[in-house]
């Protein structure tokens, strides 16, 4: 008994440990001011990080749109209400769905990503030798990756809450039948722009930056052989699919559940 | 010149979680010399060459290089001080991102501010040096191990460091580039003046090229002297060693309950 | 050094793409306009109920969208609702004086709006003047109401 609430205690101390080094690192690496070189480093971690991750979410928030459209046609036909479709669809997108599910997208294709290419570095001695050569691998390694990362995933948000609106304008307008205008116009007056368009931005920005910290403290922090790799990036779904989904809770109670 | 020693460690302790790695060592590397130390693999033997570059810190005892005790420095000085260092990492340890050339270049841009067509130039001397002028445009994923750890080693010798620190330079290479390596090293060493230490466990090829030799093991240095000293040493475990013999004071069983006991014991589980 | 200006274009793009995105978002999924504010005027209107009229709901005009409602607030002098209307300035003294606004919904469960409809007195409006004559929202428990009560008396 007493060795079961030491070995809690034991994994509590590991646990703020952790949490403090994550916290140091963070702070370490993305204060600063970026040279020249940064700059060009930073464009190279936006486009692995940013434009290669366009693809996978732009044809995601395009299918998740119609599928959105479609369902919600279903629902809103039974009241006579589908010229609401609009609203509906624009709402769930913008306050919902584009930051969910575009962290996620992002956390499987980039963030894993992140980890495998900076842990490999480390157990490659990349790292270490940067170090002996009197370079700081938190501002040449880790700091355009956390900046890409920051940057990136309300952009790809934003994609993905425009092509899923198209997308379910195509299906319900041009497929099932719903007039043009009361899509746009339902649209367009039941939509706040600080109010649900930005504040689905907050949102994806504070997943970008849980989201990026994660996964490149995983790949800094991991055990440099090929199990602790394969390890620190299964971590890092996992952690940022949860950080993702409970942070969202938090955020929308406070932003659309009237505590405020 | 050569009797003040460029690289002393005194005392050295050092611990990872509960296991002792060093409990008291005591070297002085001789200047413009190679001095091997050498000893059974896990005997942390890479971790010392990482004390003396100062990414680790020991928990007790000093390095002091060149009469600076490198772990009082301020992080800028250990900088500087790191840039009079080379270090060869045991997989080469290239960024794998930039060329063979951009690699050799990389401490040149950090560290100067030499105009282009210079860093060109003293890039090319030292691929030249290691005999890779030709692969100067490749990746570092397109190179043989051999290859890598030259152009690593071009790397190390890119700021014409005063010591030079080889993590098991010869581990995996095929006979031809082990003796390309040999001879580089030596080479180097002579028309530099460098300082060098290689950390090894390949006898044969190390005492070819060294000047004096540490066996550590166990935490402690067991043995040093020239390479034709410890050739005939009496002290059975450093014979061993130097010869290579399978089983003697370092058995060659992990510790185990005794064999018949073992095989009689059947059904008693594993 | 093909390859990084290539690279570079990609992340220009991109950036671009969001931002056109964003721009997208918008004006044409939350209806924002780039009108300076002197292009419209005020009018307030008092209901006895609004029902579920909220702000920035249309106010249309023969079905045209003419403005919107920019504020509603409970008037303490005759505790019914004041809904202060914000007009496309081109309509600045061109409402005649008895102009009636209505509540009304767009579908049975849609959203609310207010509908304009103009009278005939040659005198007109001017900003910050009050609609008099108003019709409150159809609240549809106070139908249902009306309605058995009628049944019952009958």
């Amino acid at each position: 008994m007493i060795a079961r609430v030491m070995r809690l205690g034991r994994r509590g101390c590991d646990l703020l440990e952790a949490l403090g080094r994550a916290g140091i690192f963070v702070g370490q690496s993305a204060v600063g001011v970026p040279s020249r070189e940064g700059w060009a480093l930073w464009l190279r971690q936006m486009h692995f990080v940013g434009v290669l991750s366009l693809a996978i979410v732009l044809v995601s928030g395009l299918f998740i749109g119609m599928v959105l459209s479609l369902q919600g046609y279903t629902i809103l036909v039974d009241f006579g209400a589908e010229q609401a479709l609009g609203q509906m669809v624009a709402l769930s997108l913008l306050r919902e769905l584009a930051p969910v599910v575009a962290a996620l997208l992002f956390a499987g294709r980039a963030g894993s990503a992140l980890t495998a290419e900076i842990g490999l570095m480390k157990a490659t001695e990349q790292l270490t030798s940067m170090e002996m050569i009197g370079v700081d691998p938190l501002r040449r390694v880790v700091a355009p990756r956390l900046w890409a990362g920051f940057v990136s995933l309300p952009l790809l948000t934003i994609g993905f809450s425009v092509v899923g609106i198209y997308g379910g304008y195509l299906v319900g307008v041009e497929w099932l039948g719903v007039f043009e205008g009361s899509y746009w116009g339902n649209m367009q007056a039941s939509v706040a722009f600080i109010g649900d368009v930005g504040n689905g931005m907050v949102k994806s920005l504070v997943f970008a930056v849980v989201v990026t910290w994660i996964a490149v403290f995983q790949g800094y922090d991991l055990v440099p052989t090929s199990e602790g790799i394969s390890r620190a990036t299964t971590r890092t779904v996992v952690y940022s699919s949860l950080a993702v989904l409970g942070l969202d809770f938090v955020l929308t109670a406070v932003m659309f559940g009237g505590l405020s | 010149m050569s009797d003040t020693p460029f690289v002393v460690v005194e005392g050295l302790h050092f611990s990872r979680g509960d296991t002792e790695i060093f409990r008291g060592v005591d070297m002085r590397i001789p200047r413009g010399r190679i001095t091997a130390i050498m000893g059974p693999s896990g005997t942390g033997k890479t971790t010392l060459l990482k004390l003396i570059g100062g990414q680790l810190s020991p928990d007790a005892g000093r390095v002091t290089i060149d009469g600076e005790e490198v772990h009082r420095l301020s992080r800028k000085a250990l900088f500087a001080l790191r840039r009079r260092m080379g270090m060869l990492f045991q997989s080469g340890a290239l960024f794998s991102d930039l060329s063979v050339f951009e690699n050799v270049a990389f401490p040149l841009r950090v560290h100067t501010d030499l105009p282009d067509a210079m860093v060109r130039d003293l890039v090319l001397m030292k691929l030249e040096a290691v005999g890779l002028r030709g692969a100067r445009e490749l990746m570092p994923a397109e190179l043989s191990g051999g290859m890598a750890r030259r152009v690593a080693l071009a790397r190390a010798i890119a700021l014409d460091p005063e010591l030079i620190l080889y993590d098991e330079p010869f581990v995996g290479q095929d006979p031809i580039s082990m003796g390309v390596l040999v001879q580089l090293i030596k080479r180097l060493n002579q028309a530099l003046g460098l300082t060098s230490i290689v950390v090894s466990h390949d006898i044969k090829e190390t005492l070819t090229i060294a000047d004096y030799v540490y066996v550590i093991a166990d935490g402690q240095v067991m043995a040093h002297g020239t390479p034709e000293s410890l050739d005939v040493d009496q002290d059975p475990r450093v014979s061993q060693f130097v010869h290579g013999e399978p089983d003697g004071p370092v058995p060659f069983h992990y510790p185990a309950v005794d064999y018949f006991k073992d095989i009689l014991s059947a059904g008693g589980g594993r | 050094m093909k390859r990084s200006k290539m690279m570079e274009l990609g992340v220009g793009l991109f950036m671009l793409a969001g931002i056109l995105g964003l721009v997208f978002l918008g004006l044409r999924v939350s209806g924002l306009t780039f009108q300076a504010p002197g292009d419209s005027f005020r009018l307030e209107a008092n209901f006895a109920n609004i029902g579920g009229l909220k702000p920035r709901a249309r106010v249309t005009m023969a079905g045209v969208t003419v403005g919107r409602v920019a504020a509603i607030e409970l008037d303490t002098d005759w505790y019914d609702a004041r809904v202060i209307l914000e007009l496309d300035g081109d309509l600045e003294g061109r409402l005649s004086r008895d102009t009636t606004a209505a509540i009304l919904t767009a579908g049975l469960l849609g959203e609310q709006y207010i509908g304009l409809s103009v009278g005939g007195d040659p005198e007109t409006l001017a900003a910050g003047d009050t609609i008099r004559d108003t019709q409150s929202a159809i609240v549809l428990e106070e139908l249902i109401q009306q309605f058995v009560s009628n049944m019952v008396s009958d």
